[in-house]
């Protein structure tokens, strides 16, 4: 399959009043074509930012990209100037953000909001683009589509705001979507609903994903490939069956054991416990040291990379570099 | 295809009975505010006076008649004349007009001034920013009036002609005025600018100046209209007290201000009021009414504001 995006080496930083924090270290992974790729890691680690820095949402003086690369068909995203970058945003690349309430404008009906791709990226008059928004607007399911496009985002809920937030987004057909947290600020039922229809819009337009998401449940559901992220780090990586299967960094098996079971009663749930450590203090130590259960000496000292381990499957743990472990 | 277009048009005049603009709302709120209401109706009352009302009277043409000087009210002159015997209250109608324009023209100016340099400082911010908003702190740091003094004087000066007057007068009371709302206006850029539906902006890829136009204005029109009705008493006192200091708007062409130059000597005070009184009048009135109307319009669009 083509590759239709790689970043290599990517590293972004924020600058804080007690100094720089490191919130993407190093991180490198590939889109393929018409494949889906989820993000999975609790708060903090580095989602949400991976995503931004792809947009180049990540603005100085607050933080900027300090290293890598973001290739996306043959061109790098990081060092093209901001007209051919503004060709490439909400064209070929879109993005669906967590809060769908927040990301559209409140002042501006809905039906324009989804015409501007259009008019910006497809050059379209304003009459066909108007068109073109309604018929996308009854495509993500919602009736009446000639009046929610005459109304304004307050007038909407959450679950329907989100479904106009995939019209903008699958406006242009995209070659990759970005979906951050899609489902999170919504009710289980509108979840399923919305998944359902990104699932469908990838399968027939053929267009790659990035989901980013906390909920193992989704990653299930929706992902090809599955990368787990911890304190900025990949640490690890493999195709979704295998590695819900088969997980081997100690904090995915965590992860996948604190999610619950159906039919099954449990008087609490696991927890891995301890806290993600605090960016600014991160040593040369394995980032999940403190919580894990397996740690041993080589783990307080130094940092894993990261290592094929079989079966596709790449994770970042001493467990797996027995050589090393013995010097 | 038949039976959708005669759906939606069973379903149409429920649409029409839902649909609840900003728009709608706020004139809804603001008809019951009756102070807000009664304010407007001034302000709609002197504007149809000043520019209706000279087309009824006979005596446009302010000839000099000296058998008519300094008349009182009576049944052919109802405000009475003045020194040159005009007709008072067609010269308070003919002033209204300068004045009413003046203080329009120069709020819709330093409007757009305030409003496209604010809205500059704030999106870009930096040097931009800190050019615009220098200028804008000088212009503050002199008070106001003294700046138009100083202005004013230069104009009589250089013997700019009477009939220019008018114009550069407008545009002396917007160069004051759009300081004030351009600080606003940054304000509110600074904050919008960071809100989500920006970035989703960003990643749809837009243009700065649709960015700008399209999605930052449209979020700040309630406050300008607020801050420009409120403006348009403002001008409209500053540039009485210009033209009765005889640096704004000069005579023959009436003004309110010159006008109440009458009250500038102690026989015309006391003998005759009825110089004086009619056009101070009108100012207190409009004004009031404007900030009043004014008040309810904050009270309706920006309730953040509420004092």
């Amino acid at each position: 399959m083509k590759e239709i995006m790689k970043i290599d080496g990517l590293s972004t930083v924020f600058f804080t009043d007690e100094g720089k924090v490191r919130a993407v270290d190093d991180i490198s992974f590939r889109v393929r074509e018409g494949e889906t790729v989820c993000i999975v890691g609790e708060s903090g680690c580095g989602k949400s930012v991976t995503a931004m820095s792809i947009m180049g949402l990540v603005e100085e003086p607050g933080g900027k990209v300090s290293g890598g690369s973001i290739d996306f068909l043959g061109e790098d995203l990081l060092r093209l100037d901001k007209n051919s970058l503004r060709a490439i945003r909400g064209h070929e690349i879109a993005m669906i953000f967590q809060e769908p309430m927040s990301s559209l404008n409140p002042v501006i009906k809905i039906g324009e909001q989804i015409m501007e791709p259009l008019i910006v990226h497809q050059k379209m008059k304003k009459k066909a683009a108007r068109q073109r928004a309604v018929e996308l607007i009854s495509q993500v399911g919602i009736s009446r589509a000639e009046q929610i496009a005459d109304s304004y985002p307050h007038e909407l809920s959450g679950g329907m705001l989100q479904r106009i937030m995939i019209a903008i987004a699958i406006s242009c057909s995209p070659k990759l979507l970005i979906a951050d947290e899609p489902t999170t600020a919504l009710d289980v039922t509108i979840q399923a609903q919305i998944l359902d229809m990104l699932r469908e819009f990838k399968e027939s337009s053929g267009m790659s994903m990035m989901l980013i998401t906390h909920d193992l449940g989704v990653v299930a559901e929706m992902a090809d490939y599955v990368i787990v992220m911890y304190s900025g780090k990949i640490v690890e990586e493999g195709e979704v069956v295998q590695l819900f299967q088969n997980p081997k960094h100690p904090y995915t098996r965590g992860l996948l054991k604190s999610k619950p079971v159906m039919g099954q009663r449990q008087d609490e749930l696991y927890s891995i416990p301890g806290q993600v450590p605090n960016p600014l203090e991160l040593a040369s130590s394995c980032y999940f040291h403190d919580r894990c259960e397996h740690c041993m000496p080589v783990c307080r000292t130094r940092h894993p990379g990261l290592k094929e381990v079989g079966g596709g499957q790449k994770a970042a743990c001493w467990l797996y570099e027995e050589a090393e472990v013995h010097v | 295809m038949a039976a959708d277009s005669k759906l939606t048009k069973l379903q149409r005049p429920q649409a029409k009975l839902q649909k609840s603009s900003l728009f709608r709302q706020s004139l809804r709120k603001l008809m019951h505010n009756k102070l807000a209401v009664s304010g407007f109706g001034v302000v709609v009352f002197m504007f149809v006076l000043c520019f209706i009302g000279p087309f009824f009277s006979p005596y446009t043409d302010n000839k000099i008649n000296m058998a008519m000087m300094n008349k009182a009210p009576n049944l052919t002159h109802w405000l009475g004349t003045d020194a040159l015997g005009r007709d008072i209250l067609t010269r308070v109608m003919q002033a209204g007009r300068i004045s009413l324009t003046v203080g329009l023209a120069s709020m819709v100016l330093s409007v757009l001034l305030g409003a496209l340099l604010g809205a500059i400082a704030g999106y870009y911010r930096g040097l931009a920013d800190q050019i615009i908003m220098r200028v804008a702190d000088l212009l503050m740091t002199i008070p106001g009036l003294p700046l138009l003094f100083i202005f004013g004087a230069l104009l009589s000066e250089w013997k700019i002609p009477t009939d220019y007057r008018m114009y550069i007068v407008m545009l002396m009371l917007s160069i004051v005025n759009w300081p004030g709302l351009a600080r606003m206006v940054r304000g509110q850029m600074l904050s919008l600018r960071e809100r989500e539906f920006m970035q989703a902006a960003v990643v749809l890829g837009l243009r700065d100046r649709r960015k700008l136009f399209g999605h930052l204005l449209p979020n700040i029109v309630p406050l300008l209209i607020v801050m420009a009705t409120l403006n348009i008493g403002g001008a409209i006192l500053s540039e009485s007290v210009l033209s009765f200091f005889g640096l704004g708007v000069m005579p023959p062409t009436p003004t309110w201000g010159n006008m109440i130059d009458a009250a500038n000597n102690m026989i015309d005070f006391q003998d005759h009021p009825w110089l004086w009184i009619p056009p101070g009048l009108s100012i207190f009135a409009t004004v009031i009414a404007i900030n009043i109307f004014g008040d309810g319009l904050r009270d309706v669009l920006d309730p953040k504001q509420k004092r």
